[in-house]
């Protein structure tokens, strides 16, 4: 252990290693049960048990062949790609207005915008249920895509905000003082900076609606369904390994997003400390 | 420029210079203005849209206002007069008509049980209007409950257009018919448990989340920054999995027939299978292994900011390190606690999807009743009611704890 120095009394080196143990034990808590379901995904046998009868992709085959779960998958891309966009339009232009913005009210309005994430998902659910269902956006694809954009817009006020924070506004005044206009300066100087930042908000917009399922449980017809909402009745109802297959399909979704986070985050690390 | 200065050439300057910042001030609010009327129309609207639905109580007024209007003036003290029961009669004969009683019945029948069976029998045997002056009469005969005062004071309370009938229903409280708030009846009075076990689980879950969270946040704030960043991938990862995932994966660990069941059994341990889910072990643990990173990633922030320099300081002054642990470190990590109990809390109060796939009946939260209400029993006005009250307890923590993190640098629970 590299800080073992300063642990000089034995009563520290104890409270330490119950510390690591107690760590390791929480670790093996956080990740043993998305590890687990993931071999009985490969196991031929139509049960959820180890050991594993024999190797098989036939619950993969199932997925993909099934049109249940293919039109699931279809609508989860559709619904998070249109909504990551719309939230990306709508958030970055609020962080960029946020941050120049000087008012008493700004705590107020600042609390408005991010109140999305804190307000209980049954609330908005039936919130929307009452107020969409008259205007016949229940049962749609685009009710389900305001609803999402209203979810993840907010991730996206808080990232590109903190990337604006650390940007320096004199690159932008410079550019302006070298006869660029506001929207070339935007353009040219100030997005290609921000840019990572504007990726990291996009991932968390996109991962947002990906995951979310009270409001598609509440809004979606079955032509709607999202993977999230048919692993929902698949549990429900009965699991099947076709179900174990969809969530190991989903946790490498999510893996390769947070990777790319991770190496977003890493290279604007890098760049701060470089400039 | 100094403040006192009024010279010619300086003051238009100031206001060109004041003009120029509203102009942009202006600008920078146009650029907030599409978010906030989109939120408008997908967020608040809704919401509010939601909160008067809890009040709201027009109904019976549509499809009796005749009985309404007539009940304006009634005292409730006694049976009201002929001319309420005429337009009773008449209201029924239009309703049954139009097709709409069944809508005041079931607004009727959440305040008095059987109100339903009342209107719908008195509808059926009412064949015609009754002659002038014998509307009572009438309507006596057919079903005796038009005897009783309770049956009138239950029109006239639902005669609307708002109404504090489902806010007092959420809290176990009626009105009796001299329209004294008094407790619900037992079988409607559910809600306060409820309540309480949502209260309950949250509390439970965020107590497991600081006891299992805190030993992991010290030592990743401890370790040397290339180790703590390999590490936090074991937080990170959960807290990007679906939440879905996560939770079949505790349904196929836990169930009777699961991984756990079963390599206890084949050590020898047990021999019957463990109860271990759909009950509240099974949501604590999986609320739990959900929101633990809710409470690790502030503690770890905060206690990040802690300088070493403070406990060497403590140990150098001669203190014991229990000592100095207790007096020196912990109370700085104390705004890091109270952010991360307050946020796993919050999130836990408003859960739906993790306790109706791993509780049992008896471990269901407030969510899921007002999920029951919308979709199910289409109970819109209790179902609001118990969102205002779900609402109303979620917007005062979060009050404390935007409180709490102002000020300090504590950007948990913002998934980064």
């Amino acid at each position: 252990m590299s800080d073992n120095s300063s642990l000089r009394t034995p009563s520290q080196r104890i409270a330490w290693t119950a510390t690591i143990v107690v760590s390791a034990l929480v670790f093996v808590f956080l990740i043993a049960p998305i590890l687990a379901i993931m071999p009985l995904s490969f196991s031929s046998s139509a049960y959820l048990t180890y050991p594993l009868p024999g190797l098989s992709l036939r619950w993969y085959d199932d997925f993909i062949t099934s049109p249940r779960w293919m039109n699931a998958l279809k609508n989860s891309v559709i619904i998070g790609v249109a909504s990551t966009a719309l939230s990306m339009v709508l958030g970055t232009l609020a962080a960029l207005g946020l941050a120049q913005w000087k008012s008493r009210l700004k705590p107020l309005v600042l609390a408005f915008v991010l109140s999305p994430v804190v307000v209980p998902g049954v609330i908005t659910a039936v919130g929307l249920y009452f107020f969409f269902a008259p205007i016949g956006l229940t049962g749609s694809y685009l009710g389900l895509i305001l609803a999402h954009t209203a979810l993840a817009t907010p991730f996206v006020v808080i990232t590109v905000g903190a990337t604006l924070q650390s940007f320096d506004t004199n690159l932008a005044r410079a550019a302006a003082s070298l006869g660029a206009s506001p929207i070339e300066a935007f353009r040219r100087v100030i997005l290609p900076l921000i840019l990572p930042g504007l990726a990291s908000g996009a991932l968390f917009a996109f991962a947002t609606s990906f995951d979310e399922v009270v409001i598609v449980l509440f809004m979606a017809g079955p032509e709607q369904r999202t993977l999230p909402r048919e692993m929902f009745s698949g549990i429900r109802e009965n699991i099947s390994p076709t179900i174990t297959a969809a969530a190991v399909i989903l946790t490498t979704i999510s893996v390769i997003l947070l990777a790319t986070l991770e190496a977003l985050r890493r290279r604007n690390e890098r760049l701060k400390a470089g400039g | 420029m100094t403040a006192a200065s009024s010279t010619q050439t300086e003051v238009p300057l100031k206001r060109r210079l004041r003009r120029a910042e509203r102009t942009r001030q202006l600008k920078a609010l146009a650029l907030v203005l599409p978010l906030l009327v989109f939120l408008l129309f997908t967020f608040a609207g809704p919401i509010a849209g939601m909160l008067w639905r809890a009040i709201d109580d027009r109904e019976v007024r549509q499809v009796l206002p005749q009985t309404i209007a007539a009940l304006a003036d009634w005292d409730g003290k006694d049976l009201p007069d002929e001319k309420a029961y005429a337009a009773l009669a008449s209201d029924i004969q239009a309703a049954r008509t139009s097709g709409t009683l069944a809508i005041a019945a079931k607004r009727l029948n959440y305040a008095l049980n059987g109100f339903r069976t009342i209107l719908t029998g008195t509808s059926r045997n009412l064949k015609a209007m009754p002659e002038a002056g014998t509307a009572k009469e009438t309507l006596v005969k057919i079903n005796a409950a038009w005897r009783e005062r309770s049956t009138w004071t239950t029109i006239k309370d639902a005669g609307g257009p708002v109404t504090g009938f489902y806010l007092l229903a959420a809290l176990d409280l009626t009105r009796n018919a001299d329209s004294a708030i008094v407790a619900a009846p037992p079988d409607q009075a559910i809600y306060r448990e409820v309540f309480t076990r949502t209260f309950l689980i949250s509390l439970s879950v965020t107590a497991l989340c600081l006891i299992l969270g805190f030993p992991v946040a010290y030592l990743l704030a401890t370790l040397p920054p290339a180790r703590s960043n390999l590490l936090m991938i074991f937080v990170l990862l959960p807290f990007w999995t679906s939440l879905l995932v996560r939770t079949c994966a505790w349904i196929v660990l836990l169930q009777s027939k699961g991984v756990v069941n079963d390599s206890l059994h084949w050590l020898g341990i047990i021999d019957e299978p463990l109860r271990l889910i759909y009950n509240r072990f099974g949501v604590c643990v999986a609320m739990t292994h959900v929101l633990l990173p809710f409470m690790i990633l502030p503690l770890y922030s905060s206690m990040k900011a802690i300088s070493p320099a403070y406990m060497r300081a403590a140990a150098s002054l001669g203190a014991p390190p229990v000592t100095a642990f207790l007096r020196i470190y912990l109370p700085q990590t104390l705004p890091g606690i109270g952010a991360g109990s307050l946020l796993v809390f919050i999130l836990a109060l408003g859960y739906y999807i993790t306790p109706a796939l791993v509780g049992g009946a008896a471990d269901q939260m407030i969510s899921y009743f007002i999920a029951l209400y919308t979709t199910e029993t289409a109970n819109w006005g209790l179902a609001s009611a118990l969102g205002a009250v779900l609402l109303l307890a979620t917007i005062l923590l979060a009050l404390v704890y935007g409180k709490l993190v102002q000020g300090q640098q504590v950007t948990g629970g913002m998934k980064n």
